[in-house]
Parts: structure tokens; C-alpha cells; sequence
């Protein structure tokens, strides 16, 4: 059914309605459109917030997290007031807010093979705002199953992408990375930060996407991934092509429906707690602390970036970052044992992996690390 | 002579450098130039059998070198390389967020 706009809707849009390419047509077929946004983080944030302002009829949000303080420094569509709330309620308040003629469905809840299709099957387009490799290749070979667009944005640090896969006219996300890089090799946004105004830049991308895509108008980046970086400000256009062995796009696709996307990635499912090196290398912030009363001069290896050394600091520990430790072995006694440690223990893991891998056995890696060791003996560091 | 673009992930192992200059005639000698200035490298774009890992994706200019001749693909002086990486983004990776809730 074609819903009209009222005179309080006219004057809303009145900036939209100027534009001959959206009209007064183009803003009721905003009004009649619906978009699924997966995850309001980063990239969520700016794609609802300005969907929700260009009168999108009906908004999806998908997501479990809860609103952290650590968080605003990109998420703005939460705010210091809704820190501990869900983050799908937080986020539907404020669209509400910003526009109250929208409807706002909220999915607190895992984005997951269980649920995928039915959550996505009722919406026009679906944003990949996600923050991890099994969420994208779900989020893309459902959009392939369902012949939907997918709206791609991904960030790390200060590079960001875009693209618009639509495998009915394009490329999906499988035709240019068949499979996600093994867990460790590339680090995530908590190991290896992200410029909070970076999701800004992209999320608004992906937001004038759906939007062209929606209206009909313009060129999307169907077939062409954008490439950004914050620090040069360069962006740069490659030309993507169907691969005509994909998996899941292709004229032989073997994935017809919806896999485990964990073990497709290489990653522990949802109850595994252990890390990359194993548990049988762990040792706790609590023993760690009772082994240096033991023996003082116990080494401590610190492997992560010497910037972080200026937040949050344990003495007499050792700096080699984890990208020099191949080249910086010899600086370590294979004989005599130490603790490897970085921000949350996953570099470490990858470090204490380097080191077994040639020869050194004599090795725990803290679980959790400095901030475990701040959290649980050295309360006068601060959590980062 | 021709410049190679480095993303960020990958800047680590190359002392920081955004752009690296190769020298090779097709894209197999200009990488094996990379990974002689910067050894560190090689295990994020080879596996063990040296082949270039099917997560990597390096352009000519706007073209996949998959879209031409893969590592034999010819290069000339002043081409543009660029290494594209698979970044996830976001603020937690899901394999954190378990074990951060994990804890």
C-alpha cells in the first residue's frame, strides 16, 4: 500500500523534496522502504541515525551487546545516559527521537544461521555493519539467498571499504575474499584500534548507498570497492568481477544454504572460553602475582606496541612488539621461563605460537592480560 | 620501478611504510622484492607451498591480478600496485567478545 506524506511529514522533508531526484515520489518511496542494519557499533551507528533522519518507513537493528562507555568514543547514536542499556533499545531511542514517524523493530539477539534469513527476508536492503568475519560471510550469503543488496562497510584502524555486493548484478562478498584470513593474523579493532571518526566516514557511505540504491538513482558501487584512508585522505576505486568459481554466487555454487560460520572462520563457537595457544599455556593474573613473590626476577615479556607502554605499564617487563619477535628471538633465553603478555592475551597467544614454533617451551601467557592484571592485583592501572 | 600501496594491517612488517617501491617485470618478482626488503611479510601473503594466500588480493591499477594473469600478470614502471586486506572492523572481534564474556 502507498502511504501519502501529511503536511508536518512535507515540511520535514522539504530539502529532500527541493531535489528533483528524490521528489515527492522519491520520499514516499523512502517512507515505504525498510532496511536492515546489522550491528549498532561503529559503522550501525551513522547508517541509522541518518536513515532514521531521511524517513526510511521501517528500520531493523540486530544486535546482543550492551552500551559500553569504552564504545562512545565512535557509537553516536548511544550517549553516556544509556551506558549499561541494550544497545538495540538505546539506539531505537534515539531514532525514535530523531524521527518519530519511523517504525523501529529491534532484534536483541545474535544475527546467527538460526536466524539469519528469517530476520532478513522482510526487508529491501541489509547494511553489513558487523565487526567480525563469520557475521560478514553470514550477512553475504544470506543476502545471495534472498537476492537482497548488501550494503558493505568494514574499517580498521584508519582504512575503510565500501562497496554495494549484489549478486544478482554483481559480485557478492565471497567473489573477492573466498575465505576470511586465519584467526590472529589480522588484528581486531580492540588489539589494534580504530579512529572513531573513521565508522563516521564510512557508515555515511553505506547510508548514501542504500539510499541511492532504494531510490533507483545514480550509480551504486555495485562491482566496485572503494578504498579509504583517513591519514593520506585518498580514496581509491577497484573494479570487482563476478568470480565464476564462487561458492555461493556461482554458476556451480555447492553453498546453497546457510553453514556454521564459526568453524568457516576458524573460530571457537560461542561457549568456547580458551585461547589461540591453549589453555595449558594460561597462567591467571592471581598466579602470576603469587609466582613473582616466589621468584622476583621471573621475566616478563610485554609484546605489545611501545605507545601502549605509556597507559598501562607492568615494571621491569620486557618490550619486544609482536611483529618484531621473529626477528628479535635472540634477545630471549629459550632455558629460562617467562610470562608473555599484551592487552587481553590474543597477541600474546600469537607470540607464545612464534616462539614454541622455534623451540622455546618454557612459556605462560596471562590470561587476559594487563587488563586482567589491573582488574585483579594492580588496581592503580587503568582498564584500556 | 613500481610502487606498491601497503594497508594499514600490514604496515607492521614493513618498518611502517604506507608505499614500498618493487622492481620486477610481472608481479611474482615484485613481490619476492617485498619480501626480500621485508622478510616479515611473507607468511601474511604466502603460505608454506609459497603461493600467494587466497585471502590476499593485489590490484594493477583498478584490476585484480585474479581478473588477469594472477602472479605472471606483467607490470611496467609507474604501474600501481595495491594490496587490499580483508578487515572485519568494529570494536570487538567475535572471537573476544566471547572470551571478554567468557571471563
Amino acid at each position: 500500500m502507498i502511504e501519502e506524506l501529511n503536511h508536518e511529514q512535507i515540511l520535514r522533508y522539504s530539502r529532500h523534496l527541493l531535489m528533483p531526484e528524490v521528489g515527492l515520489q522519491g520520499q514516499i518511496k523512502l517512507k515505504n522502504s525498510s532496511v536492515l542494519v546489522i550491528g549498532t557499533g561503529g559503522l550501525g551507528s551513522p547508517v541509522a541515525l541518518y536513515l532514521a533522519a531521511a524517513g526510511i518507513g521501517r528500520i531493523g537493528l540486530v544486535d546482543y551487546d550492551v552500551v559500553d562507555s569504552s564504545n562512545l568514543q565512535r557509537q553516536v547514536i548511544h550517549g553516556t545516559s544509556t551506558v549499561g542499556k541494550l544497545k538495540v533499545e538505546s539506539a531505537r531511542e534515539r531514532l525514535q527521537d530523531l524521527n518519530p514517524d519511523i517504525q523501529v523493530d529491534i532484534y536483541n539477539e545474535p544475527y546467527t544461521s538460526e536466524n539469519a534469513l528469517r530476520i532478513a527476508k522482510d526487508y529491501d536492503v541489509i547494511i553489513d555493519g558487523t565487526d567480525n568475519f563469520p557475521t560478514r560471510y553470514l550477512t553475504n550469503d544470506v543476502c545471495v539467498m534472498l537476492g537482497k543488496p548488501n550494503i558493505y562497510g568494514s574499517i580498521f584502524r584508519f582504512d575503510g571499504q565500501v562497496s554495494v555486493f549484489h549478486a544478482e548484478e554483481g559480485p557478492c562478498y565471497r567473489c573477492l575474499f573466498p575465505e576470511p584470513p586465519p584467526p590472529g593474523l589480522v588484528p581486531s579493532c580492540a588489539e589494534g584500534g580504530v579512529l572513531g571518526i573513521l565508522p563516521g566516514t564510512i557508515g555515511t557511505l553505506q547510508a548514501t548507498e542504500a539510499l541511492k540504491v532504494l531510490l533507483g538513482i545514480g550509480e551504486p558501487l555495485i562491482g566496485k570497492l572503494l578504498l579509504y584512508n583517513a591519514l593520506d585522505m585518498s580514496f581509491d576505486f577497484v573494479k570487482l568481477k563476478k568470480n565464476p568459481n564462487c561458492r555461493v554466487c556461482g554458476p556451480n555454487a555447492d553453498i546453497t544454504e546457510l553453514i556454521d560460520y564459526e568453524e568457516f572462520c576458524g573460530v571457537p563457537g560461542h561457549h568456547a572460553d580458551d585461547t589461540s595457544a591453549g589453555a595449558d599455556w594460561d597462567i591467571t593474573a592471581q598466579e602470576l602475582k603469587a609466582r613473582l613473590e616466589r621468584d622476583p626476577d621471573l621475566l616478563l615479556l610485554d609484546v605489545r606496541e611501545p605507545h601502549e607502554l605509556e597507559i598501562a605499564a607492568i615494571d621491569g617487563a620486557k618490550n619486544i612488539p609482536l611483529g618484531e619477535v621473529a626477528q628479535r628471538m635472540s634477545e630471549l633465553d629459550s632455558a629460562t621461563e617467562m610470562v608473555v603478555f599484551c592487552k587481553r592475551g590474543s597477541r600474546s597467544a600469537r607470540a607464545i605460537e612464534i616462539l614454541s614454533s622455534a623451540g622455546f617451551k618454557k612459556m605462560k601467557n596471562l590470561k587476559g592480560g594487563i587488563n586482567a592484571w589491573a582488574e585483579e592485583v594492580d588496581t592503580s592501572l587503568p582498564l584500556y | 620501478m613500481t610502487t606498491l600501496r601497503i594497508p594499514t594491517p600490514l604496515r607492521t612488517y614493513t618498518s611502517g611504510k604506507s608505499e614500498v617501491d618493487v622492481n620486477g617485470a610481472n608481479i611474482s618478482e615484485a613481490l619476492a622484492d617485498l619480501t626480500t626488503q621485508f622478510p616479515a611479510i611473507k607468511p601474511h601473503l604466502f603460505n608454506e607451498k609459497d603461493e600467494l594466500r587466497p585471502f590476499v588480493n593485489l590490484f594493477v591499477g583498478e584490476h585484480n591480478i585474479k581478473d588477469l594473469q594472477g602472479v605472471e600478470t606483467p607490470i611496467k614502471d609507474g604501474d600501481k600496485l595495491m594490496l587490499i586486506p580483508s578487515i572485519a572492523g568494529g570494536s570487538l572481534s567475535l572471537w573476544e567478545r566471547v572470551r571478554v564474556r567468557a571471563k
